[in-house]
């Protein structure tokens, strides 16, 4: 028998086809069937689940290209069930975990042990990164396309840069066999080694090593030289400078094909949230100036970069509560993700659909997934939300195993009241 | 002993200068000095923290520093102990924050803590209930050196307004230097600082400071030449050449000592590199070294830092009595 759910009464959202209109989706087999206002013009049949959404948004369910789950290898810090569960506390219904577990996702059985995790799970769709190279070392090739049969959906070297020239320009020659993206963090290290902080008088006040903003224009730089040698598929991942996204600004308009992403911290928050030595404030990379900020907010606006994932990075106390050179840095992001998302929205940069774009359709589209849209033949993923409710960042209510967030308690807009996956309710607003 | 009012300086520890307000700088100047009278009779020691428990907890290997605190401790008739890092628990992987757990069971009323990390000592001091000392955190901070280095100055020159200093060599890694640059900015003593550019911060300018890469000019008419220690490690091609290099370019000798006032003072926090930062002519000349005061000065400092913060903890127990 037909499963049905029929979403009524709800201001649809879809970025891909810029619709914002009043209506209804109805949801069969987990899979979208109809949506619009004709919906439920003929009545809802009898044996649909009806979810009235009381005119609340109804957007796709949000696609977070880049998480930390703690599953295989740290699951002290997270697990794929309490990384489901935060996520679909957060409205996001798929999320691309990256690859430095312990064992490292350099392998297909990694690739197949994380799969099967999170069918048993079963909340949110989980997908994986394949390490770029073996043991993440940066100089090996992994196995690119075995991993990409086998679900590896791109691949990186996760927080650690491809730091050797050579090994980079043939990443992005041999994986183009494969049509598969190379995801690079962009930073310098040898310029960026032994910083904790962005380089600059907070840095200098507070006796802290300083990582220069010139490290990461410098890997985007190399990096898109080599994209020209190559033609490979190149995407930066969290860039954070305004240098950063003027090289993307430029290699764009250029016609390459180089794509990018950032995270909320690096257009929420800046360097000064650091304040006496806060490690809830220490990231990698780290926060930038507000100059940097401002910039990274324009090139969201412009279009410069593509995607915001949430760089969810659980730190437990242990790894936190300690001298800031020492701590780990990290942030917990699936939770607030969309409320700070929607200050873009709210304090005028973007307009709403421009912003679910780049949580949705636009990161689903860089990794080949077919999700992120509210149409007829896709998944049934859905995120109901109320855009405007003025509500506070509780880090104490997150489900994450994890509490490492330096947003507790900013004021926000913005509560998802409902995470669809495949048609199923996997969270619900009490 | 000096009478000084408790809200004259209204902190539970002291973790830096910066912040502090100039009167409470002079506060504790003042109080050092009766302590420095005291420290030259033969009968060095008074009761006032007779029954007190000091920890000097060392993270980081210092003999001069905590020998100093350690003096200061028992000069005022407390109980003084001392930690340091091969016989404390860090090295069994304990954390600083267990061990600032630990120790604060212990009821210590004053911690004198240095550690390698920078902002270490403000952690710590969120979790004890004592007054902490900053003894040294990281590049950060080392309050004490600032304040003694400022009473000798004092001493000898009558002031510190009005008074032109420079700061030369390792900056970067000096929590003494910005100590000293909050210290002297904060009582109106003009501050230079010299450096090749590998050993000066960034934005250096925005700290009130005039920014020299050539000792010649950067000593052009100072009242003092205050010189850094190079650490051994960063001597050899990472941030200068060579130590040959080095001394030719920013040691302190007789020559460029010459470009500061005729009479300009010579300061050193040691241990000193002789012949890497500073030349033995120059550092042994009784007539231009501080030095020797520096250290004697350094024990008078912590006395008067004890004490002040010690009256506060009486005055906090009132208020909560």
């Amino acid at each position: 028998m037909t499963k049905r759910t029929t979403l009524v009464n709800a201001r649809l959202l879809d970025p891909a086809s810029r619709l914002d209109m009043p209506g209804g989706i109805l949801i069969e087999d987990g899979r979208i069937t109809a949506i619009g206002p004709s919906v439920t013009a003929g009545g809802v049949q009898v044996d649909a689940a009806v979810i009235d959404c009381g005119g609340a948004c109804a957007a796709p369910g949000l696609v977070d290209m880049r998480v930390q789950l703690g599953e295989p290898g740290g699951e002290h810090k997270e697990t794929i069930d309490s990384g489901s569960l935060a996520a679909a506390a957060g409205g996001v219904t798929a999320v691309v975990a990256l690859p430095n577990t312990s064992p490292i996702i350099d392998d297909v059985h990694v690739v197949e042990f994380i799969a099967r995790r999170a069918r048993e799970v079963r909340r949110v769709k989980v997908f994986a990164y394949g390490a770029l190279t073996r043991g993440l070392k940066g100089e090996q090739l992994t196995e690119i396309g075995t991993l990409k049969n086998a679900g590896a959906l791109a691949f990186t070297d996760g927080l650690r840069a491809v730091s050797s020239a050579r090994v980079m320009r043939r990443a992005l020659s041999y994986a183009q066999t494969f049509d598969a993206l190379i995801v690079q963090h962009p930073e310098e290290p040898e310029l960026a080694r032994d910083g904790v902080m962005t380089e600059g008088e907070i840095a200098t006040r507070l006796g802290l090593p300083g990582i220069p903003a010139a490290a990461e224009a410098m890997m985007i730089d190399r990096d898109l030289r080599l994209v020209a040698l190559t033609g490979g598929r190149y995407h930066a991942a969290h860039v954070t400078t305004a240098e950063g996204v003027a090289l993307i600004r430029r290699a764009k308009r250029e016609g390459w094909h180089v794509t990018c992403d950032t995270a909320p911290h690096y257009f929420a928050l800046n360097e000064t949230s650091i304040g006496e030595y806060r490690t809830f404030g220490k990231v990698s990379p780290p926060l930038r100036t507000e100059a940097d900020r401002r910039a990274v907010v324009d090139a969201l606006a412009d279009g410069t970069i593509d995607a915001v994932a949430s760089d969810h990075d659980p730190q437990d106390q242990e790894s936190k509560r300690l001298p800031f050179g020492d701590a780990e840095p990290g942030i917990v992001g699936l939770e607030s993700l969309l409320p700070l998302c929607l200050e873009l929205y709210h304090n005028g940069h973007m307009p709403l659909l421009d912003v679910l774009e780049k949580l949705t359709s636009a990161p689903a589209d860089l990794l080949g997934l077919p999700l992120g849209r509210l149409a007829p033949g896709r998944a049934g993923d859905v995120v109901v939300f109320d855009p405007d409710s003025p509500t506070r960042i509780l880090v104490d209510a997150f489900r994450s195993k994890s509490k490492n967030s330096p947003f507790d308690r900013r004021p926000v807009q913005g509560r998802v009241l409902r995470t669809i996956v495949d048609g199923r309710t996997v969270f619900e607003a009490g | 002993m000096a009478e000084v009012a408790s809200h004259s300086y209204p902190h539970r520890h002291l973790l830096g200068i910066e912040g502090l307000a100039p009167s409470e700088i002079f506060t504790l100047l003042d109080l050092s000095e009766s302590y420095v009278e005291q420290s030259r009779r033969d009968d060095k020691k008074v009761a006032v923290l007779k029954g007190r428990t000091v920890i000097n907890v060392f993270f980081e290997t210092s003999t001069r520093t905590r020998t100093s605190f350690e003096l200061a401790g028992k000069r005022l008739g407390a109980d003084v102990i001392n930690i340091s890092p091969d016989i404390s628990a860090i090295k069994k992987g304990e954390t600083l924050l267990d061990t600032a757990l630990t120790l604060n069971a212990m009821r210590p009323d004053l911690l004198v803590v240095r550690h390698p990390q920078s902002g270490a000592v403000h952690l710590l001091a969120e979790k004890v209930g004592g007054a902490v000392i900053n003894a040294g955190d990281g590049w950060h901070e080392h309050p004490t050196q600032a304040l003694l280095d400022a009473l000798t100055i004092r001493r000898r020159l009558g002031g510190l307004s009005g008074l032109t200093v420079a700061i030369c060599g390792d900056i970067m890694h000096s929590r003494v230097a910005r100590s000293n640059i909050h210290l002297f900015n904060t009582v109106g003593t003009r501050v230079r600082v010299v450096a090749p550019p590998t050993l000066l911060p960034a934005e250096m300018d925005r700290f009130g400071v005039e920014v020299f890469h050539e000792m010649q000019a950067g000593l052009d008419g100072v009242d003092i030449v205050m010189m850094l220690r190079l650490q051994t490690e960063r001597m050899q091609g990472s941030f200068v050449p060579s130590v040959r290099e080095y001394f030719r370019f920013f040691g302190l000798d007789a020559r460029k000592l010459a470009a500061a006032r005729p009479d300009a003072l010579v300061m050193h926090p040691g241990p000193m590199n002789r012949g890497v930062e500073i030349d033995s002519d120059v550092a042994d000349d009784i007539h231009r070294s501080l030095i020797q005061e520096q250290v004697e000065m350094g024990v008078a400092v912590r006395m008067a830092c004890l004490d002040l913060l010690t009256r506060k903890l009486q005055s906090n127990h009132a208020e909560t009595a």
